[in-house]
């Protein structure tokens, strides 16, 4: 009974908190790279006061968030005022459930681990739409209804990216996906270049569905104010802060995932050396590769912030359904095309 | 604990939440907690479709109905202006049509499962682990091999639908202003500014000297 109890709670219990504490780190010293890396390209310093180099900077803040005052608006809905900080953190905590970090080293395995993550990912909408409604404010409300239309259109256009993934991997089983981008060819091996277009729209979707910069009318903070969740303070806005960047690092992560070979190498089948596995896993593969592949998309988000004026609103849905997804239903065709005639080898073998 | 006794434990409460929320869909007074209510109900329902190992069917309703129809939903629930009190005004007079309807609907359902169990066609082992691949694999095998013909046919007709609630919905107005995208991007800054080279300071001689002011 005890035995089972540990086995079936306990260390699963350990792994789940051996994934989110990390994350939650990361979290932190993302905003304090965020900080960082605008500072410079804005030609400031960043911050640099608390701790060496200002490291210590997105723990001064949480701190700070932490002990606030939670204020709850006049006539606001007391429930789903709470309830919606927590709908939009809860699935983008679960949605790491299925991430494989290497070959072993994934929490669940599951068999429809895409499908899961779309799941997941399109129960964070609920969070932005209640915290609208619920704050019994006109800037949350339209920052709300902005972000749910948003959501949606570029949902779609990030299923049709993941439809094309699938039908060259066969499976949708998130490490058989990375298996199947192995081979001897290096980095030609991985699906970003059979789809491209589809490579660049997953990730300009994944922008746009976690509403950063240059989609971020959601919060258009010269327009109405911050949007959603203006009317929040204290730990119930470090709540909405830590779900929108989790949800950016897991696109990031998904991107190398799906697209760039996940923890495979990519010098994969070009060098091999003998040598003790600390060496080994720049040409075998590990997590750290994918770790430096997430570290890189994540800084996209960071650059395209301070790259790209906001966009306008009819625009970003003339870019969603009127181009992303037109090329997104071609290139489901085409990948179907080269599944069929064998233009694309899956796997080690072939 | 084990674990068939679990999943009893696990079928019972995603049962009750399932009961529960669908029965506040239609107690709830808020229209707003009525849908979410529902949006419950969804959910509850793909953990127990989960539960029965049909994960597709289950992660589709979350995907579908939860993450893009109930949002729309509630989108457009939010946006309706109901007066509850006037809602609430016809309870009585409605009562008798809405029972004989619960009543008929009740007959039917009991005599459906009343067929059902008089056939009492034990299910087979799931063909999925029969088959000896994912639950997914194989209804995709299913569908696109022994009901290609149905599954196309619903398709056309969704995509009708999509037709007919387009055509519906498109108003040429002729009051709205239009923004062609593509005369956006085309345009040629040359044609909107024009850029001015001029020196950076004015000569001396035309700065205007302040008047000089004689102390007495």
């Amino acid at each position: 009974m005890v035995d089972q109890l540990i086995h079936q709670l306990l260390i699963p219990l350990a792994y789940i908190l051996a994934i989110v504490l990390p994350l939650i780190i990361a979290v932190a010293m993302f905003v304090f790279w965020e900080r960082k890396v605008i500072g410079w390209m804005h030609v400031r310093l960043g911050p640099n006061k608390i701790g060496p180099f200002g490291l210590l900077q997105a723990f001064a803040d949480t701190v700070k968030l932490l002990i606030k005052e939670v204020i709850l608006p006049t006539n606001a809905n007391r429930f789903l005022y709470y309830l919606a900080p927590l709908l939009m953190m809860i699935p983008a905590l679960a949605a790491w459930a299925v991430v494989p970090f290497s070959s072993k080293m994934v929490l669940s395995n599951a068999n429809a681990g895409v499908l899961y993550l779309l799941a997941m990912t399109s129960l964070g909408v609920y969070g932005i739409i209640l915290a609208g409604w619920a704050s019994n404010s006109r800037y949350a409300l339209l920052g709300a209804m902005r972000s749910a239309a948003q959501v949606i259109s570029y949902e779609l256009a990030m299923g049709l990216c993941l439809v094309c993934v699938l039908v060259l991997a066969g499976s949708l089983n998130l490490t058989d996906i990375v298996n199947a981008q192995a081979g001897h060819k290096g980095f030609f091996d991985w699906f970003w270049l059979p789809l491209l277009p589809v490579f660049v729209i997953y990730f300009i979707s994944g922008v746009a569905e976690t509403n950063r910069a240059p989609f971020d009318v959601a919060e258009g903070e010269s327009e109405i104010v911050a949007g959603f969740h203006v009317e929040y303070s204290g730990s119930a806005f470090a709540i909405f802060f830590l779900a929108e960047y989790a949800n950016m690092i897991l696109v990031s992560f998904l991107a190398s995932i799906l697209f760039m070979g996940g923890w495979l190498s990519p010098l994969q089948g070009w060098v091999h050396f003998d040598a003790p596995d600390w060496i080994n896993w720049i040409w075998t593969g590990g997590f750290i590769w994918l770790f430096i592949k997430a570290f890189l998309f994540s800084f996209f988000f960071l650059w395209f912030r301070a790259s790209f004026p906001r966009y306008r609103y009819d625009q970003i849905m003339r870019l969603g359904w009127k181009v992303l997804i037109p090329i997104g239903i071609v290139w489901v065709m085409v990948a179907g095309c080269m599944k069929y005639f064998g233009l694309v080898t899956i796997g080690m073998g072939a | 604990m084990n674990p068939q006794l679990f999943q009893l434990i696990c079928f019972y409460t995603f049962g009750f939440v399932t009961v529960a929320a669908a029965l506040s869909v239609i107690t709830l007074r808020n229209t707003v907690h009525a849908v979410l209510a529902l949006v419950l109900t969804f959910f509850s329902t793909a953990c127990l479709w989960m539960l029965a190992e049909a994960e597709f069917l289950a992660l589709a309703l979350i995907v579908v109905y939860v993450g893009a129809v109930m949002v729309l939903f509630l989108f457009v629930v939010m946006m309706l202006d109901i007066d509850q009190e006037r809602m609430r005004e016809g309870f009585v007079k409605f009562l008798p049509v809405g029972l004989i309807v619960a009543l008929v609907m009740l007959m039917e359902m009991l005599g459906l499962i009343g067929v059902r169990a008089m056939h009492a066609q034990v299910m087979g082992a799931d063909p999925a682990t029969a088959a000896g691949v994912s639950n997914t694999a194989w209804l995709g095998h299913a569908l696109y091999t022994q009901y290609l013909l149905p599954f196309e046919i619903a398709a056309l007709i969704l995509t009708v639908g999509v037709v007919a609630a387009v055509a519906l919905t498109l108003r040429q107005r002729t009051d709205a202003r239009h923004e062609s995208a593509s005369q956006q991007v085309s345009v040629n800054p040359r044609d909107r500014i024009r850029i001015v080279k001029m020196a950076a300071e004015r000569p001396a001689a035309e700065l205007p000297v302040p008047p000089q002011e004689s102390k007495p």
